[in-house]
């Protein structure tokens, strides 16, 4: 009896190990086959020129994937610029200024905003933020804009991210002691100074990796960004010019037009730098925190 | 001018505190003191501080002691008006603080807050360098001038001895000092803000034998230029380090009076039980 508990503790335990690893397995899998379907396009060209090159003609079988990859970086960094005051100075006021009610009453209505399905937004995007940049916005910048643009795409994207960041960087200010603030606030530190210089610095740590997080997700929303960017390969010399982002391309295109020569492995290029990049970013960031960690030594 | 050692000595010392007793606190009241009238104080519709009347004598240590849950903290709490940041608290009646209600309508927070230097039970370095966790309270009311600002620093880390043990890392976090460390910097931030009353809410429970001693020599130095008042647990600190003793059981004031008195002579058979160790 004893052995036979003994026994099903052990197969739970590495059968629960067994699954985990797979878990971890799809990463590599995920990434492996997206090499090999894109092997026969870094064979064909000089991969420094993908990165580099701006001539996309796949008829002609050029592939300068550059457009895309400033056009990912450059929507998400307008949706960063403008989520992050924004979702930080909301979980502020949640956690340190609003009232049980309040917050009874706002954090449902978060956790609702980002369970609304992305084509929403991007219909959202389309009837609201475009014409708003169309008539309004650009006209005093640029003497002509559709309103499809850097800018539309970064807005809406930032709707979409706001959620996610107000939840994380809520989860990050409470993990604060209250001995903490009270140590602040007892000195006669007005709450804002004890956001300003406790808060704010205590969780900066739990911020960058929110921010990482909110960019990773950034890079790879696709639906919403596609409605409202403009689809156009072109290098976005300003917020109001269209872009095309990696995932827009890879949505747009896949399964169409797979006659073309390299074309269906310069998609799989696409798909496998878009990996690549959240990879990469999320590598970075992992060791940017452990050196902000060592630095301070919080705990 | 009679200090109020002389007076308790020799007025009869219920006079010290009055529940029961007809208050005679006016005579009590110098120029810097707490005064507590008819004090009551509700937490989520429970009645923790019934009905409290006090005067705590200034440049002394007073101990409150009792069995846990019976308001000591909550009590510390309401002289610094730290209850504002829980709306579930309400708060009745007037505290003194040098004459001047600081439950009454016009008084700033900020100004009470900067008057109590609170030293918490367990350490809780804030997120920065020991000179900053120093230089905060400065800073933060408005001392802009580095000089002045370490000047500051400096004396206070001095004061609590702690100034030798890390002149070398003033700059390295403050979480890595040891827990005796940490609790002895905090002191020396409280201080910096130069406040004229000293709260410690159980300040040495967290901490080991020569740390508490160290803490405690502390609190007899600052006495001379400070109020200070005290919640403990353990009986033999208080029969230490205070001047005079606060018991207070279920919310109430049970019996309070000078330390030796307290101990030698208790009058109420509660703090006779208390005392030999019946119930804590």
């Amino acid at each position: 009896m004893r052995r036979l508990r003994a026994a099903k503790d052990k197969i739970a335990r590495y059968l629960m190990l067994g699954i985990a690893i797979f878990t971890i397995l799809f990463l590599l899998v995920i990434g492996l086959s997206l090499f090999f379907k894109a092997l026969p396009i870094m064979r064909a060209k000089n991969l420094w020129v993908l990165l580099s090159s701006a001539n996309w003609k796949p008829f002609k079988g050029d592939f300068g994937f550059l457009p895309f990859i400033l056009s990912t970086f450059y929507v998400s960094l307008i949706a960063i610029i403008i989520a992050l005051p924004f979702s930080i100075l909301t979980s502020i006021y949640l956690n340190s200024y609003a009232s049980k009610n309040v917050r009874r009453f706002f954090e449902p209505v978060v956790d609702l905003l980002s369970g609304i399905p992305p084509i929403i937004y991007g219909v959202w995007g389309t009837l609201t933020i475009v014409p708003l940049i169309a008539n309004k916005i650009a006209p005093r910048f640029v003497e002509f804009s559709t309103g499809y643009t850097v800018l539309a795409g970064g807005i809406v994207l930032a709707v979409m991210i706001i959620p996610l960041l107000i939840s994380i960087t809520l989860e990050v200010f409470r993990s604060i002691p209250k001995e903490m603030t009270d140590a602040s606030l007892s000195m006669g530190a007005t709450k804002w100074q004890t956001v300003k210089k406790v808060i704010l610095r205590k969780s900066i740590s739990g911020i960058i990796a929110a921010t990482v997080l909110a960019l990773s997700r950034a890079f790879g929303e696709t639906m919403a960004v596609l409605m409202v960017c403009g689809n156009i390969t072109q290098l976005p010399h300003s917020i109001f010019d269209a872009c095309y982002p990696l995932p827009a391309l890879i949505a747009n295109n896949y399964g169409e037009m797979l006659s073309m020569p390299n074309y269906e492995s310069a998609l799989m290029f696409s798909a496998f730098l878009l990996f690549i990049i959240v990879v990469l970013f999320n590598g970075i960031s992992r060791f940017t925190l452990n050196q902000i960690e060592r630095r301070y030594q919080f705990s | 001018m009679i200090s109020t050692n002389q007076f308790l000595a020799k007025s009869d010392h219920n006079s010290f505190i009055g529940m029961n007793e007809p208050i005679i606190l006016k005579k009590l009241v110098t120029n810097q003191s707490i005064r507590i009238e008819n004090l009551d104080v509700y937490i989520e519709n429970q009645h923790i501080l019934k009905d409290m009347n006090l005067t705590i004598p200034e440049k002394s240590i007073t101990c409150i002691i009792g069995p846990s849950g019976c308001g000591k903290s909550t009590f510390l709490k309401t002289l610094n008006r730290m209850h504002d940041e829980s709306p579930e608290v309400k708060i009745s009646g007037k505290v003194f603080v040098d004459d001047e209600n600081i439950y009454g309508p016009h008084v700033n927070v900020i100004d009470t807050r900067k008057k109590m230097g609170l030293l918490a039970q367990r350490p809780c370095p804030l997120p920065m360098s020991i000179f900053e966790n120093v230089a905060y309270g400065p800073r933060i009311h408005g001392i802009k001038k580095r000089k002045a600002v370490n000047q500051t620093v400096i004396q206070y880390l001095q004061y609590v001895g702690l100034w030798d043990e890390v002149r070398d890392r003033v700059r390295t976090s403050a979480t890595r000092l040891s827990i005796g460390q940490q609790q002895r910097l905090c002191l020396a931030r409280g201080l910096a803000i130069e406040p004229e009353y000293i709260l410690g809410d159980e300040a040495t429970s967290a901490l080991d034998p020569l740390s508490t001693k160290k803490i405690e020599e502390l609190f007899v130095k600052l006495k001379e230029k400070y109020t200070i008042i005290l919640v403990t647990h353990t009986l033999r600190q208080a029969k230490r380090i205070a001047d005079h003793i606060i018991f207070m059981y279920l919310g109430k004031i049970i019996e309070a009076g000078p330390t030796e008195e307290f101990f030698n002579n208790p009058k109420k058979q509660l703090t006779r039980d208390y005392l030999s160790g019946s119930f804590s």
